[in-house]
């Protein structure tokens, strides 16, 4: 291997260690704020790239199905709580949020043939589309469930998983897409060749990363989130709920998601299950920093992404093999280092 | 009693599986007013407590401001005025004491309230203590400063009605004290207090009423003058008897 080579693989590691970088740092959100291993991270990824894609090749989505399905669904229960508990109040929001919202979407997407539109207003859409699914599925899959133990909601979590790649088969077929990339560009860098994409992922990344940042530090909503994270009972003494706390994470960690495969359909085929592994990578990520440390996430996220692309290079074929491997010692250093977990300051 | 009572609670029962551990408990709150209860540990002080919050399921009717509850769910009572400092606390040891005392005006903030800034000062004067160790986080506090942030946050949402749990519960006794000082100073700023205490002289000094919570139903109840005079309670929770059961 010459310098040349191990540039390029290093490129192509810290721009995948990027977008697992995002995942991983949504995955410790939502255990942070739920303690839901969020396995289905990596379909809003898929869903995110392939609506997107099914703009550009001028079809209508069928995730814009199931966020009206889901829509009417979530506001049909939460009907029925509100009623039951005699607050009629809360109808108003449940139909903004769960019926107007979806539809008023729905009817831009097959109005204005999005296909047609700048890049810009197809990823707006292609978003709102798929971000009021996170919440949606944190209303149906998680919210009964909140007291529930890490274990049963991680049973959830696979069912989510299997249930939301099966639609994802039906709605996107087996192929894969591709989809233009922001930026047709390509710069010189000594003997390095970088392309606009490249820069346009680390550059979103990074954005997106100090904005979460800020989030968390500056604003009272991000400070709620972290005070659910650290004691849920106290935060429901100051009226934070720990139903709007999951629902916020989980729109969070869908924008996230969406966001990150948007990113990636211009660089790499993303297909119906493509999510998966690339969540999953994220989650190897997550769990070098012990699922809680934001820092030693993005850390871990690019390490990951610099093993992956040696190891392609190395040894391609075993390159997940190795990839999965990693979290072997990470969990032997973490168990012996760490002290046990129940004794909390 | 005369005017109407900010908590009016009526035959409250809460269970754990099939043990009962509250029976069908009475107990009023007037506005503007110190009510303590007062009991030996397991008697069910902090399980009423919760039941009234929303934190456990319970029977019974409880009115809070005309409006009986029904399904009760903290964030409501919170936005409602209902605040409780549960005994341990529950602060957010990894965040900083001002972060700590802004989320508690957080259901305030959330229906439109922005005046945080101005309630965090009133706090602040209240108590000059957390102002120091603003930046600091809240984990790092001694027990004391934490017993006050804990008030503190719950002052930031402005409440009606302010339950305290054992506020001096592990406290050394020049800081309860200064907490009592404090607590029979808040009754001056117009909020109900709901005083849960195991120290029975102190609750009884700041108390205009009280009631002697045993094994889950209620004693006594009256005057906290009248009752810091009766024998059963000097004997078995002021300590001033001679005899001996």
């Amino acid at each position: 291997m010459d310098l040349q080579i191990a540039l390029l693989l290093g490129q192509d590691g810290i721009v995948n260690g990027a977008i697992y970088a995002l995942l991983a740092l949504a995955l410790v959100l939502v255990f942070a704020v739920t303690r839901v291993i969020f396995i289905p991270q990596g379909e809003f990824v898929a869903y995110g790239a392939l609506t997107l894609a099914a703009f550009q090749a001028g079809k209508t989505p069928g995730t814009l199905w199931l966020l009206l399905g889901a829509g009417v669904l979530v506001a049909f229960i939460d009907s029925i709580m509100a009623v039951r508990a005699g607050a009629p109040g809360r109808l108003k929001r449940i139909a903004l949020w769960d019926l107007a919202l979806p539809a008023v979407v729905a009817g831009l997407v097959l109005w204005l043939e999005p296909g047609t539109l700048p890049l810009a207003a197809q990823v707006v859409l292609a978003l709102a589309i798929v971000v009021p699914l996170g919440p949606m599925v944190y209303r149906l899959a998680y919210q009964p469930l909140a007291e529930a133990s890490v274990l049963v909601l991680l049973i959830v979590s696979v069912a989510v998983h299997l249930a939301l790649v099966g639609l994802g088969l039906l709605f996107f077929g087996a192929e894969g897409s591709r989809t233009t990339p922001f930026s047709e560009a390509q710069f010189a860098l000594g003997t390095l060749t970088v392309n606009g994409q490249t820069l346009w992922v680390l550059g979103a990344s990074a954005v997106l990363i100090i904005a979460l940042y800020q989030f968390f530090g500056r604003t009272l909503y991000g400070k709620a989130l972290r005070a659910t994270a650290i004691n849920r009972v106290g935060a429901r003494l100051m009226g934070i709920s720990n139903t709007m706390a999951g629902k916020l994470s989980f729109t969070l960690a869908a924008g996230i998601g969406a966001f990150s495969g948007i990113l990636i359909a211009p660089i790499t085929t993303v297909y119906y299950d493509t999510g998966f592994l690339v969540g999953l990578k994220g989650f190897v990520a997550a769990i070098i920093a012990g699922l809680v440390s934001y820092p030693l996430a993005a850390a871990g996220a690019i390490l990951v992404g610099l093993l992956e692309s040696f190891s392609s290079f190395w040894a391609s074929a075993f390159k997940e093999v190795i990839v999965f491997t990693l979290i072997i010692p990470v969990l032997v250093w973490r168990s012996l280092t760490s002290h046990h977990v129940e004794e909390e300051e | 009693m005369m005017t109407t009572p900010i908590l009016d609670i009526r035959d409250l029962c809460v269970s754990y599986g099939k043990v009962e551990a509250l029976h069908h408990v009475n107990l009023k709150v007037e506005a503007g007013k110190i009510v303590t209860v007062i009991g030996p540990n397991g008697a069910g002080k902090t399980t009423m407590l919760g039941a009234i919050m929303g934190l456990l399921p319970s029977k019974g009717e409880i009115q809070f401001q005309d409006e009986v509850q029904r399904d009760i769910e903290v964030e409501h009572l919170v936005a409602m005025g209902m605040t409780l400092v549960p005994e341990k606390r529950e602060l957010f040891g990894e965040m900083s004491v001002e972060d700590n005392l802004l989320l508690g005006a957080f259901q305030r903030y959330r229906h439109g309230d922005r005046d945080e800034g101005k309630t965090m000062a009133q706090v602040f004067g209240t108590f000059p203590r957390l102002k120091e160790r603003r930046a600091q986080l809240a984990g790092t506090l001694s027990g004391g400063e934490r017993q006050m942030l804990a008030v503190g946050r719950a002052l930031m949402a402005k409440p009606k009605l302010l339950m305290l749990d054992e506020p001096s519960l592990g406290l050394a006794p020049l800081i309860v004290r200064e907490i009592f000082h404090i607590i029979a100073d808040l009754k001056k700023t117009g909020v109900a207090i709901l005083l849960v205490e195991q120290n029975a002289r102190a609750a009884l000094q700041i108390a205009d009423y009280g009631y002697v919570l045993e094994t889950g139903s209620v004693a006594l109840e009256g005057e906290s003058r009248a009752l810091a005079d009766d024998p059963r309670v000097v004997e078995t929770y002021l300590g001033l008897g001679g005899k001996k059961e």
